[in-house]
């Protein structure tokens, strides 16, 4: 028989948000156990949460590029579960009355994931365990970082639409600028649901939901493992049973966590410390207005307004910061085709050297621009500027002291250039000779030893013409 | 002269013409709770400021000796809500009502008696022992504010901070023979206020005047960031606005509220107080107010849902007390819990957590809210009709201890004249309007439209021009 897999994405991504959702406490990452925290994200009595606007705000961003419908009426729910990493007992959350919802994705090959709801929520702190010890210790200032988790509908059949997907996802909340979405640092959390059927059956087999997938990688190989687990289940004449099961990344394997008869219930009632959210019109028009241009359409201007080919327009939007600090280098004046061919073949070649993101480079728009601006004033010649963008790259360098202080200037002195051809003509009369038998390659020789001569920082263009002139002499 | 049976308001004027000084204020109060405390044990913990130095200009009531109901947050000062499971826990934080009474100069004596966690209305759940009637050392004094009512009532303090969820300020004011005010739900910040049910706290005074209950309000009220419901209305100028005059003013008695259950001498008391108001120049008249019958019923869902989900974090883990032995996470949970709380909490622990689970649900708490938007709809259609409403506080005066406890249903029901109130989030007020065939006071209610408390204080401030109920004081715990 042949199965078709079915399955759903709840994705948890963590707001760039300066400050937390229900308190002024800093969400930055990490710091010592405990000092991101006040008594409001610690839950201690007495206190109440206030809504970070600036929450409300990137939820509803979020939500219009993902083409949902924004609640004109939402609210908040309490999520009530015992756990020592949730101070007050209970997660503020979203189920009622979510701020988006019937949302849709376009994930390429004429393929859409409709996206169910978007809710906003509160993370709740971290437990470490001491093995030594036997203790365990509450960390609590992830507590009361800004949350929204992203529903979609059971609409992907393969682990390829599922990173397509969240590659979209991740591309389009960073260019919204309100996630970073790294998924090491956990910004971008993803439980899988799960389920197989007989191809073309139109009913849901039983699902599973797959939790603790930390990497793309993990995503697609536990999907793998987990439909071939649930096809050998259903094919031996055993059923599968709805449960949350967790991925194993080092035994390459799920296991189960819990089952639906242990699930627990978490009692939501809407929470009566925040009021409810009541959106105007004015304020989601305005914010509409205000979205940034997303991958997609830059890409469509790259290739319609600057020529540039399909390729090399989707590598440059592939991250937003690449596509940013292109858009700058252009708009120093540089020739967009150059400014691309130095991004796509240096910029990019130097990160993957050096091991980092668009986002995390020091170089600057202004120094490429200064080296382009350098190549196309034929000050510098083209090997030798790819040399000095390697010099400066890491730390953002001084074009233009740097080819000072190394003496890399090109010379475009004729003059100069006239005289050392007439000794490099001088010095090797057997290649002139077999030049004008008709040996090309003799004059390819000539240029190098011309170059050589001097130190590789002759324009190459004026070689060849004084080359050709003295040669047709 | 007997300082603690002046007003705040007085005692505030003497310590400005340094006719008293701030010493003897605090010393009074202070010898006072020294004697009454073992006979009323209003107080959970006594903590006054060794040498006063209040700023006398801060505020009308500056330097004035007060206290806060033990769910109040108190920077430094333990803070218990009068249960085990938060013994020893000591905020690291000052309430909103806390900062602002203290920039107007307040000197807080400590922290005041209380049912556990507010759930009560006789202040006799409370883990630190019963609170005693200072009127009748073997009857309640209401709850759940009922060491506030006390305190004030046998001249200790001359102010108390309570909360009211379901009545909690007004019964016990009443039962005490004193004047307590719910203000309007959002006027004043709940942050720092321990919470029960959160959509129906709210923090309010317990004075022996309507004109002291003014002065507090307009230290207290007034938008709060912290606070995400706290309302951006108008705040202050209640006391200066005060004329005590009610030509033209309209107030329904609702007929529903007289009926059955209610006590004669009750009902007496609280028609001859529409009588005194007539002659203050108001008009009276019955209607009826049919939803009466469904407030309780409501109300205990609301309550225990909401606080069934507040009491959670009370758990052992981060502060208070925690269970000696245990084994697993669910052992400290279950230990902590089952030993830290007491019966009644326990009870509406039970009860809210049934009523939210799933399938029960839509049943109970989406039911009761939609009843609470009917009630709430009820008293507004009222308000078109009329600027107050006049109620009994409660069908009896204060039941002899330990009455209340043996039959939780009774005492539910004993709520039927505050709830509505709250789960309208309307302010009212509980004054003074006589006294029963034992001796006991009995208090008349006032109830106002959203936001008219000045309105409910002008009516209370008329009514006690009129009459002296309000300056009687019991011989319990007279240190004279």
């Amino acid at each position: 028989m042949t199965w078709e897999t079915v399955i759903g994405l709840e994705t948890h991504v963590e707001l760039a948000t300066k400050t937390k959702i229900f308190c002024s406490c800093t969400t930055q990452f990490g710091g010592d156990p405990n000092t991101h925290c006040c008594p409001v994200c610690t839950g201690m009595p007495g206190t109440l949460p206030v809504l970070n606007e600036k929450v409300l705000e990137f939820a509803v961003k979020a939500g219009l590029a993902l083409n949902c419908e924004i609640s004109r009426r939402s609210q908040f729910d309490r999520k009530n579960y015992f756990y020592p990493d949730l101070p007050k007992a209970y997660q503020i959350s979203q189920l009622y009355l979510p701020i988006c919802h019937d949302g849709a994705v376009d994930i390429g090959g004429g393929k859409t994931i409709r996206i169910h709801e978007l809710h906003m929520e509160e993370d709740a702190g971290k437990l470490v365990h001491d093995p030594w010890l036997d203790q365990t210790r509450a960390d609590y200032n992830r507590c009361g970082v800004p949350l929204i988790e992203i529903v979609t509908e059971p609409d992907f059949r393969s682990a390829e639409e599922v990173i397509s997907y969240l590659e979209k996802l991740r591309s389009t909340l960073q260019y919204l600028g309100v996630s970073d979405c790294k998924m090491q640092e956990g910004s971008l959390r993803c439980d899988v649901n799960l389920s197989v059927r007989p191809a073309g059956s139109e009913e849901f087999g039983t699902r599973t939901e797959m939790k603790n997938l930390n990497s793309f990688k993990a995503i697609s190989r536990a999907i793998a493992y987990e439909a071939r687990r649930q096809i050998e289940l259903l094919e031996e004449g055993k059923r599968v049973v709805q449960e949350t099961r967790r991925w194993d990344e080092n035994k390459d394997a799920t296991y189960a966590m819990r089952s639906k008869e242990n699930a627990q219930d978490y009692r939501y009632f809407p929470e009566p410390d925040i009021p409810p959210l009541e959106l105007s019109e004015e304020y989601i028009d305005g914010l509409r207005a205000a979205q940034p241009e997303l991958a997609e359409a830059k890409r469509a201007r790259y290739q319609a307004d600057w020529g540039l080919p399909a390729y090399d327009a989707e590598m440059l939007t592939s991250q937003k910061a690449l596509a940013d600090f292109f858009e700058e280098v252009v708009a120093l004046g540089t020739d967009p085709k150059q400014a691309s061919n130095w991004i796509m073949g240096q910029v990019l070649g130097q990160l993957s050297t050096h091991g980092l993101e668009a986002k995390d480079m020091a170089l600057t728009p202004p120094t490429l621009a200064r080296l382009i601006a350098l190549v196309q004033e034929g000050k510098l010649n083209r090997n030798t500027a790819v040399k000095v963008f390697e010099a400066v790259f890491a730390d953002d360098g001084d074009v233009d002291a740097y080819v000072k202080e190394h003496g890399l200037e090109q010379v475009s002195d004729a003059g100069l250039v006239e005289q050392v051809v007439e000794q490099v003509l001088a010095a090797n009369e057997k290649s002139v000779a077999d030049f004008k038998a008709g040996k090309e390659k003799a004059f390819g020789f000539l240029v190098g030893q011309v170059m050589r001569q001097l130190k590789g920082q002759a324009a190459p263009a004026v070689v060849n013409q004084v080359l050709r002139e003295k040669l047709s002499k | 002269m007997e300082l603690h049976k002046l007003t705040a308001l007085e005692l505030a004027q003497k310590l400005r013409t340094g006719e008293v000084t701030q010493q003897e204020a605090v010393d009074t109060a202070l010898s006072r709770i020294h004697t009454a405390q073992p006979d009323n044990n209003a107080f959970v913990t006594v903590d006054g400021p060794a040498f006063p130095a209040a700023d006398l200009s801060a505020s009308p009531l500056a330097g004035v000796p007060m206290a806060y109901k033990d769910n109040i947050c108190t920077k430094g000062v333990p803070t218990t809500c009068a249960s085990k499971i938060l013994e020893g826990f000591v905020p690291c934080y000052d309430a909103t009502v806390v900062e602002r009474l203290s920039a107007a100069g307040a000197v807080s004596l400590g922290k005041l008696n209380m049912d556990e966690f507010a759930m009560g209305s006789t202040s006799e759940t409370s883990y630190a022992g019963p609170v005693k009637n200072p009127w009748d050392l073997t009857r309640a004094a209401g709850g759940s504010s009922g060491g506030a009512a006390a305190a004030v009532a046998a001249g200790e303090v001359w102010y108390a901070i309570g909360s009211d969820t379901g009545g909690s300020i007004r019964q016990p004011a009443a039962y005490c023979g004193v004047t307590g005010m719910k203000p309007t739900y959002g006027t004043v910040s709940r942050y720092g206020l321990i919470a029960y049910a959160s959509s129906l706290d709210q923090m309010g005074p317990i004075a022996r005047s309507a004109a002291d209950c003014a002065a507090v309000l307009d230290v207290i009220q007034g938008k709060d960031p912290r606070d995400g419901t706290s309302l951006d209305a108008p705040a202050g100028g209640l006391l200066a606005s005060l004329t005590g005059n009610l030509k033209g003013k309209k107030i329904g008695l609702p007929i529903d509220c007289f009926g059955e259950g209610l006590d004669p001498e009750v009902r007496a008391a609280v028609l001859a107080a529409a009588e005194v108001l007539k002659a203050c120049g108001a008009t009276v008249e019955e209607f009826a107010l049919p939803v009466m019958e469904y407030v309780v019923p409501t109300y205990y869902i609301i309550a225990a849902a909401e606080a069934s989900s507040n009491l959670s974090r009370f758990d052992g883990v981060k502060y208070g007390w925690r269970a000696e032995s245990y084994e697993t996470l669910g052992d400290l949970y279950t230990m902590t819990r089952t030993q830290g709380f007491g019966t009644e909490v326990k009870r509406r622990i039970l009860l809210g957590t049934f009523v939210l689970s799933s399938g029960y649900y839509d049943a109970y708490y989406k039911k009761a809210l939609q009843v609470k938007a009917v009630i709430k709809k009820a008293f507004d259609e009222a308000f078109t009709k009329y600027d107050l409403l006049l109620t009994p506080v409660a069908p009896t005066t204060a039941p002899k201890l330990g009455e209340s406890l043996s039959d939780p249903l009774k005492m539910y029901l004993s709520d039927i004249y505050t709830v509505s109130v709250n789960l309208a989030g309307l302010p009212a007020l509980s004054m003074p309007c006589g006294f029963d065939g034992k001796g006991m006071p009995i208090g008349a209610q006032l109830i106002g439209p959203p936001l008219g408390d000045g309105m409910v204080l002008n009516g209370a401030h008329a009514f006690q021009q009129e009459t002296d109920w309000h300056k009687k004081a019991p011989k319990g715990g007279d240190a004279q």
